[in-house]
C-alpha cells in the first residue's frame, strides 16, 4: 500500500501538484488518469523518487520515503518495478538479458536459477522464442511485453506503469492491461498505472484518481466514474462520443 | 551570466566524478562491462592509432628533412625532431584530440541515446547508480590508454625511420643516432601524465554531456558536437598547463 499526503510539486516556481493526497491499495489496479498536462507523469515520478516533492509525504507501507537514508531509499527502489511509457529496455541486451538483469544486479542467484526465473517470466507474460533477440528486433508491444516481465521479474512490491498501452493497436492495449491486472492481483502488488486510455479505465479501473490542473478532482472506482455527476469527470468523458454513450447507458441501468 | 553558467557546469562536473564512485555496482556485473568498454574503447581505436601515427611520423620527418638545407646542420637531426615531436606532442595532444571525435562522439552518443530512451531512469529506479555503472567502467577501460599512445609513439617513430631511410632522406645510422641523441627519460614521463589526464578526460566529459542532455534524438546529435568541443579545449587549456607546470624551470 502507498500512501500519499498533501503532495505539492512545482517546476520554476509554477506549482504542478497543488496538494494531492490518496491511498494506493495492494492486489488492485490504480490508475491515476486526467487530460494531457494535468500532472500525471510528474506524480509518478515523484512516487518513483525521480523528482522530489517540496512538501507532503509518501509512504510505501507505513516507510515515509523522504524520512529514508540513501540506503533505504534504494531498498525501496529495488522493490519497485516500472514499466516505462517507452519501454526502456537497454538496446545493447538481449530479452533475456534485459529480464534477468535486476536479478543479476540484486540478488546472488546462481545462473541456472536466473535462467529458470526469466524462462518462468517471460511465459508468464506470453513470450516464447524471443529470448535471444535484441529488442530493436521485436514489435513495440513485445516490447513492452519484455518491460513488464523485467518490472516484475524480481517479485516487486510496487509497479508503476507510465502510459501502458500508448502506441498499441486496441487488441494489444487490452492485452497489455489485462496482464497487468492479472499480476497485481495473482502476486498482491500495489500497481499504479498512469493513463488516458478510456478503455483501460473500464477494463481495469480498481481504483481511479482522476487529475485536474495538478489537483485530485475525484476518486472513485469503473462503475463510479459512469455515474458520478462531478463536472470534471463528466467533461472527461463525453468528449468521445463513444463513452457518452457507455454513460448514458449506465445511468438507465 | 555566460560565465556563471559555465562556472556551474564545471561544478557539476565535479559533483558526477564524485558520484561516479559511490554504491558501486556488483563485481560481478562490473567485470563484464569493462571488458566491453576496452573492447569499444581501446581495442577498436588501435587501428585508426596505428595508421595516423605511422603516417604522421612519416610527413614529420620529410618536413624537417626537406628542411635541412643547410649542410652544416647535422644529419641526425631528422630522427631527433621526429622523435621529439612525436613523443612530446604529437601522439599524446594531438592523438587525444582525434580520440576526443573518435571515442568521445561515441560515448556521448551511447549514453545520451540511453537518456532520451528513459534507459537511465529505469537503472535509477531499478536502484542502480547509474553513474557508477554507466562511467566507471570507461574510467577503468582508460586506465589503458596511455599503452595506446605508447603505440601510436613507437609507430610514429617507425614511421618517420621507414619514411627517411627508404625516400632516400636519410641514411639508416643518422636517424637511429638522432632518436638516441640527447635523450631525457623525464620527458617520456611528461608525456605520460599528459596522457593519463587526457584519459580521463576523455572518459568523462563526453560522459557528462551525454548523462546531463535534455531533449530527443537531434539533441543526442548536439550534444555529442558539443562535447567534442569541449573535450578538446579542455584538453588543448591542460596541455599548456601542464606543459608550463612540467617543463620549464
Ligand atoms: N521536468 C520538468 N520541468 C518543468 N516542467 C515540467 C517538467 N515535467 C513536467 N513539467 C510540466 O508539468 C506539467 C504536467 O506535465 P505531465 O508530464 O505530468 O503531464 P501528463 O499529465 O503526464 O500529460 P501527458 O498525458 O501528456 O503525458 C506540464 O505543464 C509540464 O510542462
Ligand atoms: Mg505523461
Amino acid at each position: 500500500m502507498i500512501e500519499i499526503k498533501n503532495i505539492e510539486k512545482s517546476f520554476n516556481g509554477v506549482k504542478i501538484l497543488k496538494g494531492i493526497s490518496s491511498v494506493f491499495e495492494a492486489g488492485k489496479t490504480n490508475l491515476i488518469i486526467g487530460q494531457s498536462g494535468s500532472g500525471k507523469t510528474v506524480l509518478l515520478k515523484s512516487l518513483l523518487g525521480i523528482h522530489t516533492p517540496e512538501v507532503g509525504t509518501i509512504s510505501f507501507d507505513g516507510r515515509i520515503y523522504s524520512d529514508l537514508n540513501a540506503d533505504e531509499k534504494r531498498e525501496i527502489r529495488t522493490e519497485i518495478g516500472m514499466l516505462f511509457q517507452g519501454s526502456a529496455l537497454f538496446d545493447s541486451m538481449t530479452v533475456s538479458e534485459n529480464v534477468a538483469f535486476p536479478l543479476r544486479m540484486f540478488t546472488n542467484d546462481s545462473k541456472l536459477k536466473i535462467q529458470k526465473r526469466v524462462d518462468f517470466v517471460l511465459e508468464r507474460v506470453n513470450l516464447v522464442g524471443a529470448h535471444k533477440k535484441l529488442p530493436s528486433e521485436i514489435s513495440g508491444g513485445m516490447q513492452k511485453r519484455v518491460a513488464i516481465a523485467r518490472a516484475i521479474v524480481n517479485n516487486p512490491k510496487y509497479l508503476f506503469c507510465d502510459e501502458p498501452n500508448s502506441g498499441l493497436d486496441p487488441n494489444t492495449a487490452i492485452l497489455i492491461d489485462n496482464l497487468i491486472k492479472e499480476i497485481t492481483v495473482e502476486y498482491n502488488i500495489t500497481t499504479v498505472v498512469n493513463t488516458h486510455d478510456m478503455n483501460s479505465v473500464m477494463e481495469i479501473g480498481d481504483n481511479i484518481l482522476f487529475l485536474k490542473n495538478g489537483v485530485k478532482a475525484w476518486q472513485g472506482n469503473k462503475e463510479e466514474i459512469f455515474r458520478t455527476n462531478n463536472e470534471a469527470i463528466v467533461e472527461f468523458v463525453y468528449s468521445s462520443e463513444l463513452f457518452k454513450k457507455v454513460r448514458e447507458a449506465h445511468l438507465k441501468e | 551570466m555566460m560565465l556563471i553558467r559555465y562556472l556551474s557546469q564545471i561544478g557539476k562536473y565535479f559533483l558526477m566524478w564524485k558520484e561516479i564512485f559511490k554504491k558501486p555496482t556488483k563485481w560481478s556485473v562490473m567485470k563484464g562491462l569493462i571488458f566491453k568498454e576496452v573492447d569499444d574503447l581501446i581495442i577498436d581505436s588501435l587501428g585508426i592509432v596505428a595508421f595516423i601515427s605511422f603516417f604522421v611520423g612519416g610527413v614529420v620527418s620529410i618536413q624537417t628533412a626537406l628542411n635541412l638545407t643547410n649542410s652544416f646542420i647535422p644529419k641526425y637531426l631528422i630522427g631527433y625532431a621526429t622523435r621529439q615531436s612525436v613523443i612530446l606532442e604529437f601522439a599524446p595532444t594531438f592523438m587525444s584530440i582525434i580520440m576526443a571525435g573518435k571515442m568521445g562522439s561515441f560515448i556521448t552518443s551511447s549514453i545520451g541515446s540511453m537518456r532520451v530512451t528513459e534507459q537511465i531512469d529505469a537503472l535509477e529506479v531499478m536502484g542502480v547508480n547509474s553513474l557508477n555503472y554507466l562511467v566507471f567502467p570507461k574510467i577503468i577501460a582508460l586506465l589503458l590508454y596511455p599503452f595506446l599512445i605508447g603505440i601510436g609513439m613507437f609507430l610514429g617513430i617507425a614511421g618517420g625511420y621507414i619514411a627517411t631511410v627508404y625516400g632516400g632522406f636519410g641514411a639508416d645510422v643518422d636517424f637511429i643516432e638522432g632518436i638516441q641523441r640527447d635523450f631525457l627519460p623525464f620527458h617520456v614521463v611528461y608525456s605520460f601524465t599528459k596522457t593519463f589526464i587526457f584519459g580521463m578526460l576523455l572518459a568523462t566529459i563526453p560522459s557528462f554531456h551525454g548523462y546531463y542532455m535534455k531533449g530527443g534524438a537531434l539533441e543526442v546529435g548536439k550534444a555529442s558536437t558539443v562535447s567534442f568541443v569541449w573535450t578538446s579545449v579542455t584538453i588543448i587549456v591542460l596541455n599548456y598547463v601542464i606543459t608550463q607546470l612540467l617543463l620549464t624551470k
